[in-house]
């Protein structure tokens, strides 16, 4: 029994709205210090697994282990427990609007009592320089921000209690080509430095060879292809080689004008 | 056949919700005696619902007050009984008028930005992003509202609306219906019991709860994006008077029946 226990293991994963399928049944492990990216269509279900694996959504079924513990089912206080290992970037930033920019950075701070507000603060300056936003964005409302300006507040509040397992929901849309760059590298950074555990969504390509260590491409409600980076190339899949190729010919197209 | 299940279906579906409200309240009531506290957050409410809301309470506490003073002197005119104006409107305004118009009034002040507040959180996912970072959004959010109401209303609105309104009696009787100053307040002060003021202050309490419930658990539940947020506002506002209203005369009967 010398194997590594995966950081979070999918098993089965199932979740519908009603009569909607969503996630059909969903494997995934994602090993500890590993570098996970999501690929897949809009509306595919990525946000939903995300979602699901920190509880904001109840699943049908399946299976959602983190560092081998099963979390469906799980009582209230253990699972606020384990939350706390976790940061997570919105896809809509989420920012808290009633709160100052560097009081939402430092918000899971405050929150576990790690720092008193001071320390909080410097402590939230300090992230926000590296997503490239200096002191005076601190004292402003999230509402004076440029979409792209939120989303990278989103960031720095997700990496600010340096937590052990990082989900990025579209961290590069809505930022500029070399914006987008700095943020690859800043989540490279938190993986490789930190050893945290990240999983990634994005659409993004350039980012997806940049930061991932393994892929996995979601279809249907099924994870149906996984593998690491280099080999995403010679997948032998349609699905894939269409997707990142970004053509519209190919089996995905053929399907929406079927359904 | 047709309309008993439609009968049926109605009241349960109304149950269903009677229900869900109650979870809701006992839920947030219990986060309110269990740390973590944010006193910073209940600060902020206090302020905003207690304060925010004293200049329409207390103007339109005024404008009844005057109002009731006129018709009480008309109507009592009828029967020569004019000097028991300043005792029906002491009554009138601190067991009825000062704790229901002040109640229905924060409700569409306060009730309405909860619920608008607390939807858009919601939809815009604020609300799961507080999970994500350790926060219970029932302590973070619901209990501050929760207490502060219920704290702000009898403290400082209702006390505020009742004097106010007996106030507006006072000046207008004395300005413009020659009653004596002096008179006016002696009769005020020698007829006004402490049970008065005792429902007075309950009412206000129970009212505060029901415009925080009410809005917590309208904009907490929110579906849907703007629209979503619309309805929940219009439904926190419409219930939140409902009951108002409804436990105003319970609470009545408590005090005063006979
Ligand atoms: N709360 C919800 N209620 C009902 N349906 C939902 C809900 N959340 C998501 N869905 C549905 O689940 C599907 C997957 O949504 P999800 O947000 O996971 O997509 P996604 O893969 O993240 O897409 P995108 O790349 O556009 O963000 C969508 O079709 C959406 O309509
Ligand atoms: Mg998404």
């Amino acid at each position: 029994m010398n194997e590594v226990t995966p950081k979070i293991s999918l098993k089965g994963l199932r979740k519908s709205f009603g009569d909607k399928v969503v996630l059909n049944s969903v494997d995934l492990d994602v090993m500890p210090g590993e570098s996970m990216v999501i690929i897949g269509g809009s509306g595919s279900g990525k946000s939903v697994t995300l979602k699901c694996i920190l509880g904001l959504l109840t699943p049908n079924g399946g299976s959602i282990k983190i560092d081998g513990k099963e979390m469906i089912g799980i009582a209230h206080s253990e699972r606020k427990e384990i939350l706390t290992k976790f940061g997570m970037l919105f896809q809509g930033a989420a920012l808290f609007d009633s709160l100052p920019v560097w009081e939402n950075v430092a918000f899971g701070l405050l929150a576990q009592r790690l720092h008193n507000r001071a320390d909080a603060k410097e402590i939230a300056i300090e992230k926000l320089r590296r997503v490239g936003l200096g002191p005076d964005v601190g004292s402003l409302s999230p509402a004076e921000l440029s979409g792209g300006m939120q989303k990278r507040v989103g960031l720095a509040r997700a990496i600010a209690a340096n937590p052990e397992i990082i989900f990025f929901d579209e961290p590069t849309t809505g930022l500029d080509p070399i914006m987008s760059d700095v943020i690859n590298e800043l989540i490279v950074e938190c993986v490789k430095e930190v050893g945290a555990t990240a999983l990634t969504i994005t659409h993004d390509m350039s980012s997806v060879r940049k930061i991932a260590d393994k892929v996995s491409m979601i279809y249907h409600g099924n994870m149906i292809w996984t593998g690491p980076k280099d080999k995403i190339d010679q997948s032998g899949n349609d699905y894939i080689d269409q997707f990142i190729n970004g053509k519209a010919e190919g089996p995905i197209k053929m399907e929406i004008l079927k359904g | 056949m047709n309309f008993l299940a439609l009968i049926g279906r109605v009241v349960i579906s109304f149950l269903r919700a009677a229900g869900k409200i109650g979870l809701f309240a006992v839920n947030g009531v219990s986060h309110i005696f269990t740390p973590p506290y944010y006193p910073r957050e209940l600060l902020r409410q206090m302020i905003n619902i207690g304060y925010y809301s004293l200049p329409v309470v207390g103007l339109t506490t005024l404008f009844t007050g005057a109002a009731l003073a006129v018709n009480i002197y008309e109507g009592s005119s009828r029967f020569n009984a004019e000097s028991t104006l300043p005792t029906i409107v002491v009554i009138g305004i601190v067991r009825e008028l000062g704790p229901t118009l002040s109640g229905l009034i924060v409700a569409g002040r306060v009730s309405a930005s909860m619920a608008a507040e607390l939807g858009t959180m919601r939809v815009t996912e604020q609300i799961d992003a507080l999970v994500t970072l350790s926060t219970d959004p029932f302590k973070y959010l619901i209990a501050p509202r929760i207490l502060a109401t219920v704290i702000m209303m009898p403290l400082m609105l209702v006390i505020v609306a009742d004097t106010i309104g007996v106030l507006g009696g006072y000046l207008l009787a004395t300005t413009k219906l020659g009653f004596n100053s002096g008179n006016y307040i002696k009769s005020t002060v020698d007829f006004l019991e402490a049970i008065d003021v005792m429902a007075s202050l309950t009412k206000a309490g129970v009212f505060g709860f029901f415009i925080s419930l009410m809005g917590c658990y309208h904009g907490f539940n929110t579906r849907g994006g703007a629209q979503g947020v619309g309805i929940s506002t219009t439904n926190a506002v419409v219930s939140a008077c409902i009951m108002i209203l409804l436990s105003n005369y319970v609470v009545t009967e408590m005090f005063f029946s006979s």
